[in-house]
């Protein structure tokens, strides 16, 4: 059969920490990168006799996740004990949350080049994060074949909100898109860091294929391991080739979770025995439900901000920008608070756009620069925006004056003033000019009328040349046009 | 009369009075518990250096005559289940031999900020289960009343200890009879507060929604006294309910007058030890005859508390006991591989009854089993809770024997589990209930051995409870009764 033929279905598991100041059930700091075990009291590491106590805060965090993916807000939620061994899990159960969820039924809307879509969320849930192994030694750099493995529990205990998606996602474009907007959400509210080399932002696919146009799932794999968006869209591309050749071949998909490997750009079967578990869940005794008071459930909406779906719509409306513009303005709130600023200085909010992604985002890329770091303001870059609708100055000298605005910060009228490119607009100036540019170019000239229109563009620059970039390039393309259709 | 052979109360008045110090107390108890240990064996672990440095703390506390509580000076034992600071902490078993929690228990923290003494950790059976303190990996406690009878259990060092009069008072632990079976058994007072009542906070758990500490005392008033000091909500525990603690030895000694006492006909079962029958009627006119109201009543579910304990109670286990896995403290046995250290490291660590519970619970918590065991034991315990609710519209206390028999011979019921089990069968419902209970001694038997009798309160009513047991102990001496310490 061929590839096209199979319709792959996806969904996404999000482990997105919390950045709270202390761990979900003791007071350890949540701070990244220090020494191992030295975030650890005798609640996180497990010891006997110890118990839990719910962080308020990491539940306040998981409620805006809830409510910024529309999510249902539970009555009545609560955790449960989910058991397995593991060296990196000192009670040897993790404090999940199983039957009750916190939030489910959700959605995210994402956007692609086909349009619109909505993905369902199933749920997202709190629980604990692990603590971290290094192994030493051994073929795999996993534990069963190391030498030895070294535990870090500073990890451990840090509050998590797993968010899992419906396996509404049909390609590795729009798991991506996904991706994206969910982690654009969350910065939004200002939950966790997302950084996904820190560990503070992972993903699971679910990924199974079927023939198109037929209803039931296929057998499905978990792929692990990937530690960028990138790489979850290069192993959900590699997964659905690898399914659809295991098909084809008249085989079977086989049930298992599967490591992508960055080396070899592959995912690979994780052995069965490390996942072939039964978790045991059952209601944790040491804590209390979560019952929520429904006002303070509605404060946490109210006090939301503006979500990136919301303000993509907006601009759309309010600024007459394409869906696209809108999505990658919206992409980070700061870049969204800053185009804001500027649409309000400018009667051409598009215009402000397309600095802020043409030039603007080159230079800032090129210079590795943030827009904390910038040395102008939107009021500046709206001064060029106009500058360039009033015909002051061409694109090509706007180019130059954006330059000089974000290498020093120069005001753009300063800088038209002082190197004098004011743009030559008078049509009796243009006229002369394209007058003896055309009798010094005869032959182009009979070119043109003999129907090789193309050199216009020729004669166009000759004026510019002459100008010294100074005329206003379509006042001379159009006296030209004028001139020779006569 | 010796100094160690006083109650709480006598010997606080002694302190108070500076007849004696603590460290003169401290030395004569010291000398008496060892001098009768190799005989009773309570302690796994005795502390005199810890005793005697907390002595001399009790004693400049005493001088400057401020801050000066009735347990300031007084020297008590610890079940060792309960984290002590730099102390070996086992619960009895072989995978936390030699264990120093770097943290104390909330109960010990109180004891502590009272100026009480720790002159030991006391033996119990492993991890707590059982109800003879026999499954204790370190040593056998005898029961004082007859040497070569258990003391009951789990808290069997903690009734011992008191019994032979090695400590004034001890802390127990009771997830279904562990405090009152023992205190029965050994012929003292035992309270198994509400659930919630006392932090867990430091308790090595069992099965962490039925575990709650409790005093375990010569008297009533000394019951109080210890509840007085541990009672109480505390933020590490979030189980633990933030309900007011009455001055109990205050509220203990009003009237009963009027007081309805309801006798569940469940808990006099047929074919029952005729001595125990007697002994608790007896106890039942007594405390008529002090101007209680006596109601039949019944606990319909109650045959059914020991099914649904034996699947809820091992479930957890399963799980709390899960950590002892060899990675970070505590026994490890190395393997080839993780698998390997964890089975070899559990295989060693614990005994034949933990692993017995531990594979229970592993069972009905597993997939295919969940509903038919843990949900189905979940809808029991509801219903035995709800037989007490209804019974308390009616009455104020419930009143039961505490163990259908008194005290047995060792190995008479470690073949079979069962028999062992069987010895909770009145006290198990409290715990599924979380309502409190308490035992105090009602009689001896024909060959010498103490017969208990459970008092059963509303949820966070254990004033009424002290008080019903104040009542009735004082019309009586049971509780002035001496053991032997003979083997018979
Ligand atoms: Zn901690």
């Amino acid at each position: 059969m061929a590839f096209e033929d199979y319709e792959p279905v996806i969904g996404l598991e999000v482990h997105c920490e919390l950045k709270t100041a202390t761990k979900l059930f003791c007071g350890c700091p949540t701070t990244f990168g220090n020494e191992a075990n030295t975030q650890v009291c005798p609640v996180c590491l497990g010891l006997p006799g110890t118990l839990p106590v719910m962080n308020g805060k990491a539940v306040e965090f998981a409620v805006k996740i809830g409510h910024s993916l529309n999510c249902n807000i539970a009555d009545y939620s609560k955790m449960d004990r989910k058991n397995y061994y593991y060296p990196d899990l000192p009670k040897a159960y993790q404090v999940s949350q199983y039957d009750k969820p916190l939030n489910y039924g959700g959605y995210l809307d994402i956007v692609t080049k086909e349009g619109t879509k909505r993905i369902g969320v199933t749920r997202a849930h709190l629980e604990e994060d692990a603590g971290k192994l290094v192994h030493a030694g051994g073929k795999s750099g996993r534990l069963d074949s190391s030498d030895y493995s070294l535990a870090d529990y500073n990890r451990g205990g840090i509050p998590l909100v797993e968010i899992v998606s419906e396996p509404d996602i049909r390609s590795s474009e729009e798991a991506h898109a996904y991706l994206t907007a969910l982690k654009s959400i969350l910065l939004y509210i200002d939950v966790s860091d997302c950084n996904m080399e820190e560990g503070s932002l992972r993903c699971d696919a679910n990924v199974s294929i079927r023939k198109k146009g037929t209803e039931k799932f296929g057998t499905r794999t978990e792929i692990k391991n990937m530690n960028s968006f990138k790489f979850v869209k290069q192993a959900i591309e590699y997964e659905i080739k690898r399914q659809a050749a295991v098909l084809d071949k008249g085989e079977r998909v086989i049930q298992e979770s599967r490591l992508w490997d960055v080396t070899e750009n592959k995912t690979k079967s994780m052995r069965s025995k490390e996942e072939a578990h039964d978790y045991r869940y059952f209601p944790e005794p040491d804590l209390v439900p979560i019952i929520l008071d429904k006002a303070y459930v509605q404060k946490l909406k109210v006090e939301l901000p503006e979500l990136p779906g919301a303000k993509r719509a907006r601009f759309e409306k309010d600024h007459g920008l394409t869906a696209y513009d809108a999505g990658v303005l919206t992409s980070e709130q700061e870049l969204g608070q800053w185009f804001e600023v500027g649409a309000k200085l400018t009667k051409n909010p598009k215009g402000f756009a397309n600095w802020m992604m043409g030039d603007m985002a080159a230079q800032m890329k090129e210079q590795e620069k943030e827009l904390q770091d910038l040395k102008f303001d939107q009021k500046k870059l709206a001064e060029l925006v106009d500058l360039v609708d009033a015909e002051t100055i061409n694109s090509k000298q706007a180019k130059e004056v954006f330059l000089a605005l974000f290498n020093e910060g120069v005001s753009p009228a300063e800088v038209v003033k002082s190197k004098g490119m004011a743009q030559v607009s008078d049509p009796k100036a243009i006229e002369a000019a394209v007058d003896k540019v055309l009798a010094d170019n005869p032959n182009v000239v009979a070119d043109y009328k003999s129907g090789k229109q193309g050199v216009i563009g020729f004669l166009v620059g000759k004026v510019m040349q002459a100008s010294q970039g100074k005329a206003n390039p379509k006042m001379v393309n159009e006296i030209i046009k004028k001139k020779l259709d006569v | 009369m010796e100094l160690y052979q006083k109650t709480i109360h006598e010997i606080a008045a002694d302190l108070k009075a500076k007849k004696v110090s603590s460290v003169e107390l401290t030395k004569a108890t010291m000398a008496h518990l060892k001098a009768v240990e190799p005989k009773v064996q309570s302690f796994i672990t005795v502390t005199e250096e810890v005793a005697l440095a907390q002595a001399a703390e009790a004693d400049k506390r005493l001088a400057s005559g401020s801050n000066i509580t009735p347990l300031t000076g007084v020297p008590l034992g610890i079940k060792d289940l309960l984290c002590t600071k730099g102390v070996q902490t086992t619960c009895a078993s072989k995978m936390l031999e030699g264990f120093k929690p770097p943290y104390n228990a909330t109960v010990v923290e109180r004891l502590n900020a009272a100026g009480a003494i720790m002159v030991g950790k006391t033996n119990m059976d492993e991890f707590a289960m059982g109800s003879s303190t026999e499954s204790s990996y370190y040593m056998k406690t005898k029961n004082p009343w007859n040497l070569s009878c258990v003391p009951g259990g789990s808290s069997g060092g903690s009734a011992s200890c008191v019994s032979a009069d090695q400590a004034f008072a001890s802390l127990g632990s009771d997830t279904g009879g562990s405090i009152r079976q023992p205190a029965a058994l050994c012929g003292i007072v035992g309270l198994k507060p509400t659930y919630g009542r006392v932090s867990r906070y430091g308790l090595i758990a069992f099965a962490s929604s039925l575990d709650q500490i409790g005093p375990m005392t010569k008297d009533v008033e000394d019951c109080a006294l210890m509840m007085n000091v541990i009672a109480g909500h505390d933020e590490k525990d979030s189980t633990s309910a933030n309900v007011a603690v009455p001055d109990y030895t205050t509220e203990m000694k009003k009237s009963i007058k009027g007081l309805k006492i309801g006798i569940p006909k469940e808990f006099f079962p047929e074919g029952m030890n005729p001595e125990v029958t007697e002994a608790t009627k007896k106890a039942i006119d007594q405390l008529k005859s002090l101007g209680a109201e006596v109601h039949e009543i019944s606990l319909p579910h109650s045959p059914y508390s020991l099914a649904a304990y034996y699947v809820l109670a091992p479930s957890e286990a399963s799980s709390n006991l899960a950590r002892y896995d060899g990675v970070r403290y505590g026994l490890r046995v190395p393997g080839e591989n993780i698998v390997e250290m964890y089975s070899k490291t559990r295989a060693a660590g614990f005994g034949p009854e933990v692993k017995r519970r531990i594979m229970l619970g592993t069972y009905a918590l597993s997939s295919g089993y969940y509903d038919a065991y843990y949900l189905k034991a979940l809808k029991v315990r509801r219903l035995i809770k709800q037989d007490y609710d209804k019974a308390f519209e009616k009455v104020d206390i419930i009143v039961t024997p505490t163990v259908p028999n008194p005290a047995f011979k060792f190995g008479e019921k470690t073949d079979n589990p069962l028999t062992m089990y069987l010895e909770d069968v009145f006290t198990i419902s409290i715990n599924i209930a979380g309502v409190p209970g308490l035992s105090l001694p009602c009689g001896l038997s024909k060959t010498g051995l103490p017969i208990g009798l459970q008092m059963i309160g509303k949820p966070f009513d254990e004033a009424t409870l002290l008080k019903a047991a104040y009542a009735y102990e004082q019309s009586t001496d049971w509780h002035k009764r001496k053991p032997s310490l003979k083997e018979n």
